[in-house]
């Protein structure tokens, strides 16, 4: 029989402490679709992403309701629509509605892939599709967008980043009546993972096999749920057991109902990402593990050390759980998208570059960090650039995922609603970086990309 | 293939009951059942087999919502347990 105790303890987690599956996505290769025609490859593009997804949405709903627990989104991750454009030419755009129309048709909350991987120059289709993603994300409403500018083997790409610091201005102004969301859906990533089954950043990557399934479990509020029951005066050591043990069942969960779908679709299990991912709502917040760890509000001293604790424990917990990990696999510290955070960065304990110096310990990045309307592209284009090195230095991922509001100031509030939250307008360094980003070419890849 | 139902909320009369005659309305074989009441909290965790089920568990939840109003009910696949529970 089972143990009485282990199955209050599944329940509570789910009902009070948030423990829910982040999201299925569907990862599906177009490469079958590219054909000398726009028009043609977008029709190819929505028949198979309709016909593989078909029954997504549904298997999802049915796994929910077998195990008790809620899947809160079902995703599409496509292959880098760089590479369509680089076949068929023609209009990006033309792309992003198309995968608007076949994530409409199946039901799923996003689709990602509107991407091109530039880390080490631009090929055909790459500058066309970065130029076109503000007008591709203000013309749909469930695509993402993702440009990886640089990575640990290529050093990054400064016209990359001199030309995504524009587009991330220009993806804020043309959703300025939607709250600015055009540049929520957009992420700059260094060292991008090609099976990441998160938002804004999924992508399928060249790499991966036709379709495939991967899973994102989330648990913040379990995690600090699980810390909150140790006395003040257990040792870290201990604390970093508890959040092991949290994660190990938390990643279980996410490798049930993954292999569940899997087969019940009949397409492979990708891969699990261990992400600790918060949502707005109060209690479900990577900021209130930091605090329950010792610290009086996140963003003071002590705060890149605990982080660092709770990153590494949450992937030591789950890598045991899960026959493949891949993705992310971290702590994600987005801020307007975690209570914890909101208030952090709200009371001026967070400041932006306490941030940067955290994400050097956790995934992902600057996440929905919400910066003055008027902060300049190329200031913009640096912050990519210093974050794009942390991560290339560190042989890790890094992104940027940036909104500039439009119209707002330092403490104003923008309001995104549903799980993309809230956030208040953060102070940015103005201190001019234009010679710095015009001078253009690539960052050349460190020393410790020569591991071969 | 067996689930967990679970029961929890304000104490009354006929709970088991109900619940145990809506598992049979169902097709579900009870196979073990832990009960208590502590002051006036009603807590229940019963094991059924689904193998010969008639519906699937969320009409099974619908149903037992039905005939224990008021309760906070859980069906769930027992698998979910051991997955997270054991290695």
């Amino acid at each position: 029989m089972l143990n009485t105790s282990d199955i209050l303890e599944t329940i509570t987690m789910i009902a009070d402490e948030h423990l829910d599956i982040r999201t299925v996505t569907m990862g599906i290769s177009l490469m079958d679709c590219f054909s000398e025609d726009a028009g043609r490859s977008c029709g190819k593009i929505y028949d198979k992403i309709a016909g593989r997804a078909e029954r997504l949405v549904a298997v999802c709903d049915a796994a929910e309701k077998k195990y008790g627990i809620p899947i809160i989104n079902k995703r599409i991750s496509v292959t880098p629509i760089a590479l369509a454009v680089g076949v068929s030419g023609g209009d990006p755009v033309l792309f992003a509605r198309a995968l608007e129309r076949a994530a409409d048709t199946v039901g799923v909350n996003f689709i990602g892939g509107f991407s091109a991987l530039v880390q080490k120059g631009f090929a055909p289709g790459d500058e066309r599709l970065i130029d076109s993603i503000p007008e591709a994300l203000a013309a749909t409403e469930r695509v993402c967008a993702s440009v990886n500018i640089g990575s640990t083997k290529a050093g990054i790409n400064m016209d990359a980043v001199a030309r995504m610091g524009k587009a991330i201005v220009c993806a804020a102004e043309l959703t300025v009546d939607r709250n600015c969301i055009g540049a929520a859906k957009l992420v700059v990533f260094c060292n991008a993972p090609e099976d990441n089954p998160f938002m804004a950043g999924a992508f399928h990557g060249p790499g991966e096999p036709d379709c495939v399934i991967n899973v994102g479990v989330s648990g913040p509020g379990a995690v600090r749920a699980a810390v909150a029951k140790a006395p003040k005066d257990a040792g870290l050591s201990e604390i970093a057991e508890i959040i092991k043990k949290t994660a190990f069942k938390i990643t279980r969960m996410g490798q049930l109902v993954g292999a569940e779908a899997s087969a019940a679709l009949g397409v492979p299990f990708g891969i699990v990402d261990l992400s600790l991912a918060p949502t707005p709502a109060i209690g479900d917040s990577v900021a209130y593990i930091l605090e329950e760890i010792g610290l009086a509000q996140a963003g003071g001293c002590g705060t890149t050390a605990a982080l660092a604790l709770l990153n590494d424990a949450v992937k030591k917990g789950g890598v045991m759980a899960s026959s493949s990990v891949g993705g992310l696999s971290g702590a994600f510290i987005p801020v307007s998208e975690d209570a914890g955070m909101i208030a952090a960065a709200e009371s001026g304990a967070l400041t932006l570059e306490k941030l940067e110096a955290m994400t050097s310990v956790c995934s992902v990045g600057l996440d929905m960090v919400i910066v003055p309307g008027d902060t300049a592209p190329e200031v913009i284009s640096a912050l990519i650039a210093d974050e794009a090195a942390i991560g290339m230095v560190n042989s890790k991922t890094t992104a940027v995922r940036l909104i500039p509001a439009i119209g707002k100031g330092v403490g104003d509030m923008l309001e995104f609603g549903g799980l993309l939250g809230r956030g208040p307008v953060m102070r940015i360094s103005t201190v001019d970086p234009s010679v710095f980003v015009k001078r253009g070419g690539r960052i050349p890849a460190p020393i410790q990309s020569l591991k071969n | 293939m067996r689930a967990v139902i679970t029961v929890i909320g304000k104490d009354m009369v006929g709970i088991l009951a109900k619940v145990a005659t809506a598992c049979a309305e169902a097709n579900a074989n009870v196979i073990e059942v832990t009960q208590s009441v502590l002051q006036d909290y009603f807590a229940m965790v019963m094991l059924i087999d689904i193998t010969e089920i008639n519906m699937d568990l969320a009409g099974l939840t619908a149903a037992l919502e039905k005939s224990v109003p008021g309760m906070k009910i859980h069906v769930m696949h027992e698998d979910i347990f051991n997955s997270m529970h054991r290695i």
